[in-house]
């Protein structure tokens, strides 16, 4: 049953409200809340692990699949496998995400590897946003360790935005992709950390076909005493192009690591990586100050808009 | 009106006191442009971020429509209508210029239509602006010039420009030029332009010429001007080499 809460998580990770005519897979507490498949997009349980399969039939257009993972007991962990299987000349949006809100004073841990195995030609939007809740007075921590693996076929190209909204006392998330010949992928990381949360995202971009293009745009915000650590990497090993970008704003007594990779294993590859991390710049604040907003409307109105 | 009474601003350097402005007193009727001027380092940018709370004085009082809000912090001050152009203005990463003019409307859903208003004032395509970032990917020009639209997009009663054709190429100055114009015919603000051009100086109803902390001279164009280039031939000594011939 989705309750009022788990509507509201819904909505917070997938902007999703009532049943969507697509494709729709609702994981709630390790059990199937609600499944529907479409013509072109099936989804079906493994039989031989927790997860499930998505298979997209070549040619799909203009449809979308929501694979919401959603946790409202504390001390629930689990460890779970989606495979997207994504055919030739497709254009669709996945909308995966999770969301727990935890119950109790336990630790609830969502671990969900996805991996992504895209034909030729084809194009794919996918979109991932974590949250974390406490119900009032409860302390269980929320942990979440997201991996997404992609094959990404000649000449298909897949943006990849994944936003760590807030609420997560832990994550170490690992993205990989290998991309073939005339490919190209983007992949916007957009992660908040308070408290004293940790983060870790390991990225690992390999460009192996000619023509092949991988960009990584990263932006964070570490507040309080929390942690983050960044090891983006892109290698490139055909004649290709790879970007690199991260840029971490750090306030209180936070403490962030940016270890941007670039590796090239052929002379016509060509890489580029920049990274920044600094505080909130003074002349930002005194600008918007200028414009009406008290110090502390100005602050969380860059925020956001760095975190966009 | 504002007034400034005895205005003093003095910083501590690793070689003492510096008095950067020393005993300031002036008066800006409403409607008026004021001019700003004078060498560089002479004090013009403190005087006018003290207008606007962006520095403290040592000691004085800074009165607006008769009320002291030298205590007020920038917020304020600007929520009772003063706004402020940055000479350099900061960039924002993931705000786009649509952002920050509404931001500057007052969070108003602003139409796109008055965002293009405003950037055509500045000589800007909205179309090709509205969408973009205010970061990195735009020229030191383009940031000047968003930095003024937003200024006319807070719409304040009092507005201050600092050195607002710096940076900016001869061909948009020009149409930054009439926009001033046009405000000031409109009499629809009081405006402080801190300038080292010409043509803004020619616009004014006072130039206030500020140098060493003080007012040096103060007074109408026709008054003024000749005292500028005298100023400015007198302090060149190659010029005077060849006057000396």
């Amino acid at each position: 049953m989705i309750t009022d809460i788990d509507a509201a998580l819904l909505e917070k990770i997938a902007d999703l409200t009532g049943k969507p005519d697509a494709a729709l897979n609702i994981r709630k507490d390790s059990g199937c809340e609600a499944r529907q498949s479409t013509e072109h997009i099936t989804i079906t349980g493994k039989e031989d692990k927790p997860g499930i399969d998505i298979r997209i039939k070549d040619g799909t257009r203009g449809e979308k699949c929501y694979i919401p993972v959603i946790i409202s007991k504390t001390g629930l962990s689990e460890l779970v496998y989606n495979d997207f299987y994504v055919g030739d000349d497709c254009d669709v949006e996945i909308v995966a995400g999770c969301g727990i809100h935890n119950s109790g004073c336990d630790e609830s841990r969502h671990d969900g590897v996805h991996t992504f195995y895209i034909g030729k030609r084809s194009r794919v939007h996918y979109s991932e946003k974590h949250y974390g809740e406490n119900a009032p007075n409860q302390t269980g921590q929320n942990v979440m360790n997201p991996q997404t693996i992609v094959y990404l076929g000649e000449d298909s190209t897949m943006q990849m935005d994944t936003v760590q909204i807030r609420g997560i006392d832990s994550t170490r998330r690992y993205t990989k992709f290998v991309c073939e010949e005339g490919s190209e992928v983007v992949v916007t990381e957009r992660l908040l950390t308070h408290g004293s949360q940790s983060a870790e995202s390991e990225m690992e971009i390999e460009l192996n076909g000619a023509d092949a293009k991988g960009r990584v745009i990263s932006r964070s915000v570490a507040q309080d005493q929390s942690r983050q650590v960044f090891y983006p990497k892109m290698v490139g090993n055909a004649a290709c192009f790879g970007h690199v970008q991260c840029d971490s704003i750090i306030m209180g007594e936070a403490k962030v690591q940016s270890i941007p990779a670039i590796s090239a294993n052929c002379t016509d590859a060509q890489l580029v990586h920049e990274a920044a991390i600094g505080k909130i710049a003074g002349d930002q604040l005194l600008k918007l100050e200028t414009l009406g907003l008290t110090p502390e409307e100005a602050e969380e109105t860059i925020l956001k808009g760095f975190l966009a | 009106m504002l007034e400034l009474k005895h205005i003093s601003y003095r910083v501590s350097t690793p070689e003492g006191e510096l008095d950067i402005l020393r005993d300031i007193n002036l008066t800006i009727p409403d409607r008026e442009l004021a001019v700003f001027t004078g060498p560089n380092g002479g004090g013009k940018t403190t005087l006018a971020k003290i207008i606007m709370g962006l520095a403290r004085p040592t000691s004085g009082q800074v009165v607006y429509n008769g009320e002291d809000i030298t205590e007020l912090d920038i917020t304020e001050r600007s929520r009772r209508g003063i706004s402020y152009g940055f000479q350099q203005p900061p960039r924002f990463k993931g705000i786009t210029v649509q952002d920050l003019l509404r931001l500057a409307a007052g969070g108003e859903k602003l139409s796109k239509d008055r965002c293009c208003n405003y950037l055509t004032q500045v000589g800007l395509c909205a179309n090709d602006y509205l969408d973009r970032e205010v970061d990195a990917s735009l020229s030191g020009g383009e940031v000047k010039r968003i930095e003024i639209a937003t200024v006319l997009a807070r719409g304040g009663e009092f507005m201050i420009f600092d050195e607002p054709e710096a940076g900016i190429d001869l061909w948009s100055f020009a149409r930054l030029t009439e926009t001033f114009e046009a405000l000031h015919r409109q009499k629809s603000a009081t405006m402080v332009i801190i300038s080292h051009q010409e043509r803004i100086i020619r616009l004014a109803d006072e130039i206030i010429v500020v140098a060493g902390g003080e007012i040096a001279h103060r007074g109408g164009t026709e008054e003024i001007f000749p005292l500028i280039l005298a100023d400015t031939l007198g302090s060149c000594p190659v010029i005077g080499r060849k006057e000396a011939r």
